[in-house]
C-alpha cells in the first residue's frame, strides 16, 4: 500500500506496510534521522514529531495515520535552524549528549504555539513525556522561557 | 537526504547565531548520499598524517592553507569533550578556532588511552594535550624565526599566525606549515607551555558548544543514523538469562514477515562473559520495523543456564548475611573491636542499593561491514580500542584489519565502554555478506546490561561519652566488575578505593572490610560506579550519628573528617590506594578540600537557616575520581511521590577546569541522575531475568521530578585537573535520604527511596 504524506512541506509517497510506525518510515525509508528511537512505547518522547501541528510519538503512530496529513520533523521545524527554541537551546548550552533533544524541541515548539508564555507548571506538564538521561532539564526549562521571551529563571 | 527538506548549512546557521565557529567538522550527512559509502564523524577531513604541512604528532596537522586539524581522541557522550580537548590544544597552539577542523579519532593505540571512562579525559591528558599544541607552536615559531633570522623567543603565536613585534612582521600558520614540517620535532623538555593566563578560551566562563547547532537541527550523527548500501538491520532475540543458550528454534514464521531476509544464530556466551556477544537468534531485515516484527515471530526454547538461580529477593538476604560476618580487612587503624566494646554508644545500620541500569537514551547500536578480509565498524563507543580488539577476536582477524570509527554517543554512562554490541554487528556482517546495523531495543538494553553492582553495607560507629566518634567499622559486599572477566566472588582492595579507603576520617579506630558476593549477571562500570553505594552508606551513617547525638549534621561531618590535612597511606590505614590511577603526591586524600566543599555548599544553601522554611534539608559529601563534591537538597511534600526535591546546591572542587560551562552542566546532570538513581533506581532479577523492561517500570526522573533550581558552585583552583563527569553523582543519593529524614522523620536505608516512602 502506498501512503502519501506531506513531510516538512514536501509531498512524499511511500510504499510501506501501513502499520509501520511513522518513526521507522521517517528514519529508514525517508532518511530523516533527526527523529530518534528511544523506547518504542511512547514512554520517552525521543521520537516526537508534529502531525498536522499536534505532538505525536512517532514510535507508536502507524504511518497510515499520517496518510493525507502533514508531518513536521526537527529537520523541518524552521529554516536554517532559526526557530527561537533552537537559538535558545544553543545559546544556553542545553544539549549534553543531544540524543533526546529533537524530541524535546518538537514538544516545546508545540507548547509555545499553544501557550506563548507557559508557566513552570505548564512546562512540567507538557514536557513530562520527554525524558533526558543526561539531566538537561533545568536548561530545557530555561531555554523554553528564553524562547518565549520570559526571564530564564534561576537554575 | 530527501528532496525538499531544508538543508541546514552550518555556516549560515552559525552566522544566524552570531557565533564564530565556522569550519568545524560537525553535522555530517548520513552515508546514504556518500558514493563511497564510507563515513565517520568527520569522514572527509584530511587525516593529520596525510597531506603536506606540519604534523608533529597524531593529534595536530597544520595545512599550507592554514587549516588546523585537531583530533579528538576521546568519545563525545554529553560531557562536552569535543568542545573542550580541541579548544585546549588550539589555545596552547595559538590557533584561530574559525580555522580549526575537529576530527574524531578512530580506535588506535597511537592516541594512547581512548577509553572514555573514569572521568579522565582532562584529568589524565591535560598536560599531554597542552604539549601536543605547544609542540606544533614551537615548530611554527622556529620556522618563522629562521625565516626572519631572529630569536624564537622574540616571536609570538596567536590568531593562527606567528608575529615578530619588534619588526612588526607576521606570517600565517599556513605559510609556515611546510617549512615547520621539515624541522625535527622538539623533545618535550625543549617545549615550553604557555602560562595559564594565556589560555584565553579555556579561562572563559562559557565555551561554545561545538556540536550544539547540529544537535538542535537533527543533523548530528549518532550510531543509528548511518546507512550503507545493501545494509540490513539486525534485531537479536537474546537469551533472557546471561549464559543461557538456544535449545531449539523455529524461524519459519519470522521468515514470512515482509522485509525479513535472514535469520542467524549467534555464538553462545561462555563464562567469563567479558565483552562477548550475549548469544541468541538474530533477525536481519530491510528495515528496523521488519526486523522487530521478525524477532517477535521467532519461536525459541531457551536453556536458561546456571544463572537462572538468580533471584534479587533471596540475594538481598545473602548480601546482608555476608556483611554480618567478617570480610577481608583492607583498612585498619587502631583497634576497632576494643573501641566498640568500650564505646558509650554504638550507632549501627545496614544499607542496600540494587543493581542500576545505564539506560542511555540511545540504546546500543553498531554498524559493520566485512569485505576483502577487513572489517569496518561505526559505533557510539566509549572505548574504540576495546571494540577493535573484540571485533578482531570474533572474526579471527588481526587488529590491523579492523577499523573502528566513533560516532556521537547518545549517552554512555559506562555502558558503551563495553564492546559486545560492536562484536555482534561484525559477526553478523560477516555471516550475511552485507553491511549490518545491529539495533538494540530499550527492552534489550535493560535486560542485557552490564549493571552497576548490587550492594549491602553494614556500618557501625562507636561514640564516646561526649558523642565523638572513636570507632568506625565499615563492611561492604558487592559482586565486583572483575567477576565479568574472571572467577572472582568478592571485592578486592582495588575496588574499595572507591569511596571506602580514601575517606578522610579523624577517627582513631577504623576498619573496612570487603565481603563475599557472587555475580549472576554481567557487572560493569556505571557512572560513579561503587561510589554510588559507598557514598550512600557513609553519607547516611554520618547523618544518623548526628541525629543520634542531636547535633547539626554539618558539624558532625566536619568533626568526623577532622582538621584540614592530607593523609598518607599510613594515616588511612591502607596498604595501597589505586587513587584512580593518580599518584598520591599529585592528588592526595585532602581533608581540607572535602571540608571546603561542605563549608561552601552549606553557606550558599543557608544551611543554618534551614529550619525556617518548612522544607527538609539533607547534606552529603564525597571524594571520587580525586574530586571533592558536596550537595545540599531541600525536599517538600509531593502529592504523587510523597516527596519532591525542590532545590539543590552542589559544590565541586575539581582542580583546574578546562570548560566551566560543561562542568556546570555535568553538575546539573549529576543532581538529576543522582535523584533517578536513589529515588527511582533499581533493576531486580527473578529466575535470572531482569524484571523491568522499559521506562514504565525502570523509571528515571522527569522534568517535574527534579529541582527547578540547581545551584552549581565550582571552587576556583589552579591545582591539577580532577574528574568532572562522575563525582557529582555520589553525594546526591545520601543527601536525598537525609533530606527525606529531615522532612518526614523516616530513615530510608534502601534504594529506591520512593519504595520506602510508600512502605
Amino acid at each position: 500500500m502506498s501512503v502519501r504524506i506531506r513531510v516538512n512541506g514536501v509531498e512524499k509517497t511511500l510504499d510501506v506496510d501501513p502499520e509501520m510506525p511513522l518513526l521507522w518510515a521517517l528514519r529508514d525509508v525517508l532518511g530523516l534521522t533527526g527523529t530518534k528511537y528511544g523506547c518504542g512505547q511512547a514512554l520517552c518522547g525521543a521520537c516526537t514529531v508534529h502531525l498536522d501541528g499536534q505532538v505525536v510519538r512517532a514510535c507508536v503512530t502507524p504511518v497510515r495515520r499520517a496518510d493525507g496529513h502533514a508531518v513536521t520533523t526537527i529537520e523541518g521545524l524552521a529554516p536554517e535552524g532559526s526557530h527561537p527554541l533552537q537559538r535558545a537551546w544553543v545559546e544556553l548550552g542545553v544539549p549534553q549528549c543531544g540524543f533526546c533533544q529533537a524530541g524535546q524541541i518538537m514538544t516545546a515548539a508545540a507548547l509555545l504555539k499553544a501557550k506563548p508564555k507557559p508557566s513552570d507548571d505548564e512546562i512540567d506538564q507538557s514536557m513530562a513525556g520527554n525524558l533526558c538521561r543526561c539531566g538537561a532539564y533545568p536548561r530545557i526549562r530555561a531555554a523554553i522561557r528564553k524562547a518565549a521571551g520570559m526571564p530564564e529563571g534561576e537554575r | 537526504m530527501s528532496q525538499g527538506v531544508v538543508r541546514v548549512t552550518r555556516r549560515s546557521f552559525l552566522v544566524g547565531l552570531n557565533l564564530s565557529l565556522a569550519g568545524l567538522a560537525i553535522g555530517l550527512p548520513a552515508l546514504a548520499d556518500e558514493p563511497s559509502g564510507r563515513a565517520g564523524p568527520s569522514p572527509r577531513a584530511a587525516a593529520p598524517e596525510d597531506g603536506p604541512g606540519l604534523h608533529p604528532n597524531p593529534f595536530v596537522h597544520v595545512a599550507p592553507d592554514g587549516t588546523v586539524t585537531i583530533v579528538c581522541h576521546r568519545s563525545e557522550m554529553g560531557q562536552g569533550v569535543r568542545s573542550s580537548i580541541p579548544v585546549l590544544i588550539a589555545d596552547e597552539l595559538g590557533a584561530d578556532m574559525a580555522r580549526v577542523v575537529i576530527r574524531q579519532a578512530d580506535g588506535d593505540k597511537k592516541y594512547g588511552d581512548q577509553n572514555t571512562d573514569g572521568s579522565s579525559s582532562i584529568r589524565k591528558f591535560y598536560d599531554d594535550l597542552r604539549y601536543v599544541g605547544a609542540t606544533a607552536r614551537t615548530m611554527l615559531v622556529a620556522a618563522a624565526a629562521a625565516k626572519w633570522k631572529v630569536k624564537p623567543e622574540t616571536c609570538e603565536a596567536r590568531g593562527n599566525m606567528v608575529h615578530h613585534a619588534p619588526t612588526k612582521r607576521s606570517l600565517g600558520f599556513g605559510e609556515l606549515a611546510e617549512a615547520a614540517g621539515k624541522l625535527p620535532v622538539p623533545k618535550r623538555e625543549d617545549v615550553k607551555l604557555r602560562p595559564k593566563s594565556e589560555l584565553t578560551r579555556v579561562n572563559s566562563p562559557v565555551l561554545p558548544l561545538l556540536d550544539g547547532p547540529a544537535v538542535v537541527t537533527g543533523q548530528a550523527v549518532f550510531g543509528a543514523d548511518l546507512k550503507l548500501p545493501d545494509m540490513l538491520i539486525a534485531v537479536i532475540a537474546r537469551p533472557p538469562v546471561v549464559g543461557g543458550k538456544v535449545a531449539r528454534y523455529d524461524a519459519s514464521r519470522a521468515m514470512k514477515i515482509p522485509g525479513v531476509k535472514r535469520v542467524v544464530e549467534m555464538p553462545a556466551a561462555t563464562r567469563p562473559y567479558g565483552f562477548q556477544p550475549w548469544g541468541g537468534i538474530a533477525v536481519l531485515a530491510e528495515n528496523s520495523w521488519a526486523a522487530m516484527r521478525g524477532r517477535a515471530a521467532l519461536d525459541i526454547t531457551w536453556d536458561p543456564g546456571e544463572n537462572a538461580v538468580y533471584d534479587s529477593a533471596t540475594y538481598r538476604e545473602k548480601l546482608l548475611a555476608s556483611v554480618r560476618e567478617a570480610g577481608t580487612p583492607y583498612r585498619n587503624v587502631g583497634d576497632v573491636d576494643a573501641a566498640l566494646a568500650k564505646a558509650a554508644r554504638v550507632v549501627e545500620a545496614e544499607y542496600v542499593v540494587p543493581h542500576l541500569a545505564h539506560m542511555p537514551m540511545e540504546p546500543p547500536v553498531a554498524l559493520a561491514r566485512v569485505a576483502g578480509g577487513r572489517c569496518e565498524v561505526w559505533a557510539p563507543t566509549q572505548h574504540p580500542q576495546a571494540a577493535r580488539t573484540q571485533v578482531a577476536k570474533i572474526l579471527g582477524l588481526g587488529e590491523d584489519a579492523v577499523a573502528v570509527h566513533v560516532t556521537l554517543l547518545g549517552g554512555g554512562f559506562g555502558r558503551k565502554s563495553k564492546a559486545d554490541f560492536a562484536a555482534e554487528a561484525a559477526f553478523l556482517a560477516r555471516e550475511a555478506g552485507v553491511p549490518v546495523r545491529v539495533q538494540w531495543t530499550r527492552e534489550d538494553d535493560i535486560h542485557h546490561d552490564y549493571y552497576n553492582a548490587v550492594n549491602a553495607q553494614r556500618l557501625r560507629a562507636g561514640l564516646d561519652a561526649n558523642g565523638k566518634v572513636i570507632a568506625w567499622h565499615h563492611r561492604t559486599a558487592f559482586p565486583p566488575i572483575a567477576s565479568t572477566f574472571g572467577d572472582v566472588d568478592k571485592p578486592a582492595i582495588t575496588d574499595l578505593q572507591q569511596g571506602v579507603l580514601d575517606v578522610a576520617l579523624d577517627v582513631p579506630n577504623v576498619r573496612a572490610e570487603g565481603c563475599k558476593a557472587q555475580a549472576h549477571v554481567r557487572i560493569g562500570w556505571y557512572r560513579s560506579v561503587y561510589n554510588i553505594f559507598h557514598a550512600f552508606g557513609i553519607g547516611s551513617m554520618i547523618d544518623e550519628i548526628a541525629h543520634a547525638r542531636g547535633a547539626d549534621p554539618r558539624d558532625v561531618w566536619l568533626e568526623i573528617i577532622g582538621p584540614p590535612r592530607t593523609m598518607s597511606l599510613q594515616d588511612l590505614g591502607v596498604e595501597k590506594l589505586v587513587n584512580y590511577g593518580e599518584k598520591l603526591e599529585k592528588h592526595p586524600v585532602d581533608a581540607g578540600r572535602l571540608r571546603r566543599v561542605i563549608e561552601r555548599v552549606t553557606a550558599s544553601s543557608n544551611w543554618s537557616g534551614r529550619k525556617k522554611d518548612g522544607r527538609g534539608y539533607g547534606l552529603a559529601a564525597h571524594r571520587s575520581f580525586v574530586t571533592y563534591t558536596a550537595v545540599v537538597l531541600a525536599v517538600v511534600p509531593d502529592e504523587r511521590n510523597k516527596v519532591r526535591v525542590d532545590e539543590a546546591w552542589i559544590c565541586m572542587d575539581a582542580g583546574s577546569v578546562v570548560n566551566q560551562d560543561r562542568a556546570r552542566a555535568q553538575m546539573e546532570g549529576s543532581v538529576v541522575m543522582g535523584i533517578s538513581n536513589a529515588f527511582f533506581g533499581g533493576i531486580t532479577m527473578k529466575g535470572g531475568r531482569a524484571e523491568q523492561s522499559n521506562f514504565r517500570d525502570a523509571r528515571i526522573a522527569r522534568i517535574g521530578e527534579v529541582p527547578r533550581k540547581i545551584h552549581v558552585d565550582l571552587v576556583p583552583s589552579d591545582g591539577p585537573p580532577c574528574g568532572v563527569g562522575e563525582p557529582g553523582v555520589p553525594p546526591v543519593g545520601p543527601a536525598l535520604a537525609n533530606a527525606v529524614f529531615a522532612l518526614t522523620g523516616k530513615r530510608i536505608r534502601e534504594v529506591p527511596i520512593v519504595r520506602g516512602l510508600f512502605a
